[in-house]
């Protein structure tokens, strides 16, 4: 036997140092904008100033005068192809709609880009804008969802009759309307959920360069999806695929903001081409907020149907998702509407189910994928459901979920969907006892005998992870993503490179991807690097989103190193004349069972690339392989319950978050302190969503927050410490046992908050469905109704 | 959000800068700390083509306490000179000072920002417009002619404006008597926001006893305003929330997208009743 | 089409600043924020531009050790002042991570990374001006800045942590709520 127990050093499910912290900590890691090239230019757009308006003419003449500026382009300069997204839906459903690179004939929100600046720096190239001369034929700006389908309503695009990108009827259970009629208990919400930014903290950007021995445009940028990128920026410029080579260098966040192909970064790739200079572009914050791609804002008006007991029976929603001006690419204006159309019933079981999903277009700045895409709206719409009808039938709040969730697994639902096993009633008791055995039940009635407001929310959810192939080929996207491929290398020296097509953002890859294959291949984990976001290197794929890295891309990245340890072992096998299961791998040598004999992966590199006349015929030279992973099922679904406790102050309406208990389940933590990172940083950015960030405009189509004073990211004042208490449920079909945990934060965060707030105005009378909940929401709710008698 | 251009002109001296500026006219702009002025030109908002640098001016960074028991403070005094008060001259008579600095932005900002920048710039929820106007100071300014005092009710005229003629540098201000019973209280949506509104008491305390005192609000209004009607109710003895209810009434905050006219003024109601019973409590 | 890049821009002015020790010569225009010098002129990448108007706080560096924001300052307001960036926390400049920075990969504090150098300069000049500061002074500091990845607690928590081994570090006590004596 091996004297090396594998098991004993495996580092799946260790806490271990993040590879990628030394040189972030040091000032060394590289963004895009800390890439300097010779003969660099800088480019900064011309955007509209107005909302809705045909383009009368663009006259940038006197942009060449200002000192510094070297270029100036428009669209009628570049005559660069559209970006165009796609969904396999008749007409009747999905309308398809062109983003030019740079606006022409029309514009279509304050914000869009016109033209190209290109100078010596970003001062001058900024000095430059100034000189454009833009003439507009203002249009009437389409501003609500209420003026999109107005029967008079002016159309954002032509070709989008009542402004309608979307419309799908889905599911329809037979008889569901008798239901509605003869539910003892019918509850219904009406929601607005505010419009978002995903706000990375590192701004889009890019810079573009053509590289003559290569004969290729070298375009990087902070994106999530480079091969998608270069697919759009070959279509855009007319370059085959080759001759485009996307570069990710560190990025500082994204959160689906850079999940979608900008026109930014098309428009100064096509400026470097035309100049044969280096172009870079750096989004500043005022366009940032105001001119990339938002997010979350939506309507639902959803009913539910309950038995006496608090069973539900049937739940009929119509969802309304404002895109904004344009269809994002890959994902079109169908990503909100279409996942929170398939996936709203969540965690409970549900008998009857009818959606109308819909994606109305806006004069405002278009949106894309947000960490949790709809999850955290139609969350927020079950649960304040489920609370409201926990009122009418006088249960307990938690009695009601109890009594719902899905129990038996797997569970197939009304909305097709199979569910793998989850802990979502164990979570939910867990929850609860932790928020118990802190004593805020006590704490709670404590201050409503003092005439405070104490509340207690809590919301279930689960989320489905390891979309593969299958699932998105439902939603009939054109580019349907899915599998995923990892080659793994090992050179002479022992020690492996391995490629995975997702893209790390802040999610730890370089550490967790690593645990992997280390443990596959019993090598120290320093001898293992991972490589990504370089479109030359990787073979292909599809990036980061829908928590999706360490489902489909682990998997991938261990079936190659499982891979590559049976070609080490064949050959180890080849030398001792045994069978390849007489050796196994640990310690960085394959060793033959009942037997001394080692040979260190050095001695087997050294056989494999530089002494190959010594390998079977059967045996081909080399250390590398290619493995894929694709999920052919319904994905696997992380799950989690979260708990909130705020305290509302009379005073001022502000809410007060007191404690915030979290009890998740991602199956097997690759490492459990990113995943509770992933839980605290999910959980911040929805509560900014539930209390605090909203983008408004007004009737003229003018954004609210062009800064920091108006757009309000929460800080460390504001968000409180989070308690995580981890379940594991393992998947049983990614490779790790793992499920995705990446966006389960954000997703169950706004639920948790406003019931914590509707808890508390209890004694009031007043329950709130909006978000974010203002100030001012909350203070008239508790002032503005008299003191009713307080509730136990 | 790069600036538009501007020369750049470095003060050896208060009487330099001040001549600096006569000549330059209309197109100049002082720049202390920068701290406001830095974000606005960022944002070209602001676009002065000379841009006239007092920071180096050590000679206005200074606070002591004069012969009468009051405290002069010279402009280039940053907020975190004011917070930590390294030399210890505050005393229980301007702790308040010291305490209200903790509303300033956040600690990056109150490195750089200065006294005098803050009181020249006039925000209307500035922290130290509004103790300078509860606490009567008084504004020394130098221009090419010499120099001039400026109470602080006639300092400041309405947003971003005030008495400061354009060749006229603050080089200091001064608080003319000791505010043991002072407080200065506000509320925004984030800490180190811009308050919403803000308030500021002085009270006279004699023998535990309220007599009387100051009170003065930002964010109600163009610029830092005394309440006279809630100060009365003080004179004649009433409540802290009679006087908070009063202070509510008598003013007309302007609406915005963070709140409308009557919730501001419910938090006019809140926020001189905290300011109140913090004061007295000192 | 004017492609010429090389256009005379008026008022250009040589400032000399002092950056983690070193003394560089700048030619540039005046109004080039600090920020912008450090990190293209002076190629000292490693602060981070988030917002440009003082809000985020991506930017903050010390200046005369105190935590500034450098989008806040124009580069020729910084001549004569001591400026130091993330690049001189490391001990010897670039190899062994100081104490604060291992205290920020023990707890976890950075995720993408672009905001950590602003915590750290804001930490690192917070710490030497209040090493007794206790946690929650230490969150309001780190209010400060805006981070989206982490929520925060970690951050707070590695500050604190390191805060707290300094003072027991303390060869004389340091008088701190948690200080040790050797």
């Amino acid at each position: 036997m091996s004297e090396v127990p594998l098991n004993d050093s495996k580092l799946v499910g260790k806490a271990i140092r993040r590879r990628e912290d030394p040189r972030l900590l040091a000032g060394r890691g590289r963004f895009v904008d800390d890439i300097a090239l010779p003969g660099m230019l800088h480019a900064q757009f011309v955007r509209s100033t107005v909302a809705h308006a045909e383009l009368a003419s663009v006259d940038v003449s006197a942009v060449l005068e200002v000192p510094g500026v070297v270029a100036v382009f428009t669209a009628e300069d570049l005559e660069l192809g559209d970006i165009v997204a796609q969904l396999g839906r008749p007409l009747s459903e999905f309308v398809p709609t062109a983003m030019p690179v740079l606006a022409r004939e029309k514009v279509r929100y304050v914000g869009e880009p016109i033209a190209i600046v290109v100078a010596r720096d970003a001062y001058a190239a900024e000095d430059g804008l100034e000189a454009a001369k833009v003439s507009y034929v203002t249009l009437p700006p389409v501003m609500s969802e209420e003026a999109a389908f107005a029967a008079d309503a002016p159309l954002v695009h032509a070709e989008a009759a009542r402004n309608t990108l979307v419309d799908v009827s889905l599911f329809a259970t037979d008889g569901i309307d008798g239901i509605f009629d003869s539910a003892p208990c019918v509850v219904e919400v009406d929601t607005r959920t505010g419009r978002q930014n995903a706000l990375p903290l590192e701004t889009r950007g890019a810079v573009a360069h053509w590289d003559d021995r290569e004969e290729q445009l070298v375009l990087h940028t902070c994106t999530q999806i480079p091969h998608q990128v270069r697919t759009v920026a070959s279509r855009c410029l007319r370059l085959d695929e080759r001759a485009v080579r996307v570069v990710v260098p560190d990025m500082g966040g994204g959160f689906g903001q850079k999940c979608v192909v900008g026109r930014e970064e098309i428009a100064a790739a096509a400026a470097a081409l035309r100049l044969r200079r280096p172009v870079k572009w750096i989004e500043d914050r005022k366009d940032a907020l105001s001119a990339s791609f938002l997010a979350r804002e939506q309507h639902y008006r959803a009913r539910a149907a309950f038995d006496a007991e608090g069973r539900i029976l049937a739940l009929d929603a119509d969802v309304v998702c404002d895109m904004g001006a344009y269809s994002c690419y890959p994902f079109t204006a169908g990503i909100e509407p279409l996942m929170a159309s398939a996936e709203m019933p969540g965690v409970y079981q549900l008998p009857a189910y009818r959606v109308r999903g819909r994606a109305v277009t806006t004069n405002k700045a278009p949106t894309g994928p947000y960490r949790g895409v709809s999850r955290p709206q139609y969350v927020m719409v079950m649960e304040r459901l489920f609370e409201r009808a926990a009122r009418e039938l006088a249960l307990d709040p938690v009695e009601i979920r109890r009594r719902n969730v899905i129990t038996d697994f797997p569970y197939t639902g009304v909305n097709s969907i199979t569910y793998d096993p989850g802990s979502y009633l164990e979570s939910l008791d867990l929850c609860e006892r932790s928020v118990r055995a802190e004593g805020w039940y006590e704490k709670r009635a404590a201050a409503a005998a003092e005439g405070r407001h104490i509340g207690i929310g809590y919301s279930c959810f689960s989320e489905r992870t390891g979309y593969g192939s299958a699932a998105f080929a439902q939603r009939k996207m054109k580019v349907v993503p899915g599998f995923d491929i990892s080659e793994v290398r090992m050179d002479t020296s022992g020690t492996v490179t391995f490629t995975t097509g997702t893209m790390n953002h802040g999610q730890s890859h370089e550490t967790t991807m690593a645990q992997i294959v280390a443990d596959e291949l019993g090598l120290d984990i320093a001898k293992v690097r991972l490589h990504q976001g370089d479109t030359d290197r990787i073979t292909y794929g599809f990036g980061t989103f829908a928590s999706r890295s360490i489902t489909i891309g682990g998997s991938a990245v261990r079936l190659g190193a499982a891979k590559l340890g049976e070609k080490l072992c064949a050959i180890a096998a080849s030398r001792w004349g045994v069978a390849p299961d007489e050796v196994e791998l640990a310690g960085g040598a394959a060793r033959r069972r009942s037997a001394s004999d080692v040979l260190t992966y050095e001695e087997i590199a050294d056989i494999a690339y530089l002494q190959a006349h010594l390998l079977p015929k059967d045996i081909e030279p080399g250390l590398s392989v290619t493995a894929t992973f694709d999920v052919f099922n319904d994905g696997t679904f992380s799950n989690a319950t979260h708990a909130c406790v705020v305290e509302l102050h009379a005073g001022t309406g502000q809410v007060e978050i007191l404690r915030y208990v979290c009890v998740e389940d991602c199956g097997v933590a690759i490492n459990p302190q990113v995943v509770e990172g992933q839980c605290r940083g999910g959980i911040a950015q929805g509560i900014a969503g539930a209390l605090f960030e909203q983008v408004t405009y007004d009737a003229q189509g003018e954004p609210s927050a062009t800064g920091f004073m108006d757009y309000k990211v929460p800080t460390a004042h504001e968000i409180p410490d989070v308690l995580i208490h981890h379940l594991e449920t393992p998947c049983a079909f990614t490779e790790t046992g793992a499920k995705g945990a990446g966006e389960g934060g954000t997703i169950g965060a706004p639920a948790a908050v406003l019931n914590a707030v509707n808890d508390a105005l209890r004694p009031t009378g007043v329950e709130l469905d909006d978000t974010p909940i203002t100030l001012e929401t909350v203070h008239r709710a508790l002032n503005g109704a008299p003191n009713r008698e307080l509730s136990a | 959000m790069k600036p538009a251009p501007f020369q750049y002109h470095r003060a050896r001296d208060v009487d330099g800068a001040a001549r600096l500026l006569a000549e330059l006219g209309d197109d100049a702009k002082v720049i202390a700390g920068g701290q406001s002025l830095v974000a606005m030109m960022n944002y070209r908002l602001a676009r002065p083509r000379h841009l006239v640098d007092i920071g180096g001016l050590r000679e206005l960074d200074r606070m002591h306490r004069d012969a009468d028991g009051g405290l002069r403070i010279g402009a280039l005094t940053t907020h975190h000179t004011v917070e930590t008060d390294p030399t210890g001259v505050l005393g229980a008579g301007f702790e308040v000072l010291r305490r209200a600095m903790t509303w300033i932005g956040h600690l990056p900002i109150r490195t750089r920002g200065t006294v005098g920048g803050s009181m020249a710039h006039g925000d209307a929820t500035a922290e130290w417009c509004l103790l300078a106007v509860t606490l009567g100071a008084e504004f020394v300014v130098r221009g090419p002619h010499g120099e001039r005092t400026v109470p602080a009710g006639d300092f400041f005229h309405g947003y971003y404006t005030t008495a400061l003629e354009p060749d006229e540098i603050l080089v200091e201000i001064v608080f003319p008597r000791p505010a043991p019973h002072a407080a200065l209280t506000e509320f925004a949506e984030r800490r180190g926001d811009f308050a919403l509104v803000a308030a500021t008491v002085d009270l006279d305390v004699e023998g535990g006893e309220v007599r009387g005192g100051r009170v003065a609000l930002g964010g109600v209004a163009s610029a830092a305003v005394r309440v006279p009607e809630a100060e009365a109710v003080l004179t004649d003895g009433g409540s802290f929330e009679a006087c908070a209810a009063v202070a509510a009434e008598a003013v007309e905050p302007p609406a915005d997208a963070s709140g409308s006219t009557h919730y501001r003024k419910e938090l006019v109601r809140t926020l001189v009743r905290r300011a109140c019973e913090e004061a007295v409590s000192r | 089409m004017n492609t010429d890049p090389v256009v005379t821009h008026p008022r250009l002015q040589l400032i000399t600043l002092d950056a983690n020790g070193e003394q560089h010569d700048v030619v540039t225009e005046p109004r080039r924020t600090l920020v912008d010098v450090l990190r293209h002129d002076l190629r000292l990448t490693g602060t981070h531009v988030g917002c440009e108007h003082g809000i985020c706080g991506a930017c903050t560096v010390l200046v005369d050790e105190r935590p500034v924001r450098a989008c806040l300052m124009f580069a020729a307001q910084a001549e004569g002042a001591r400026i130091r960036t993330v690049e001189s926390l490391s001990e010897d400049g670039g190899g062994e991570l100081s104490d604060l920075q291992r205290a920020f990969t023990d707890h976890h504090a950075l995720q993408c990374g672009f905001c950590t150098p602003g915590f750290l300069m804001l930490a690192e000049g917070f710490l030497a001006e209040r090493p007794e500061a206790t946690k929650e002074e230490i969150r309001e500091v780190v209010a400060a800045n805006l981070c989206r990845c982490t929520g925060y607690q970690t951050i707070v928590e590695a500050i604190d942590a390191c805060a707290t081994a300094r003072r027991g570090a303390c060869v004389t006590p340091c008088g701190g709520p948690d200080s040790k004596e050797h």
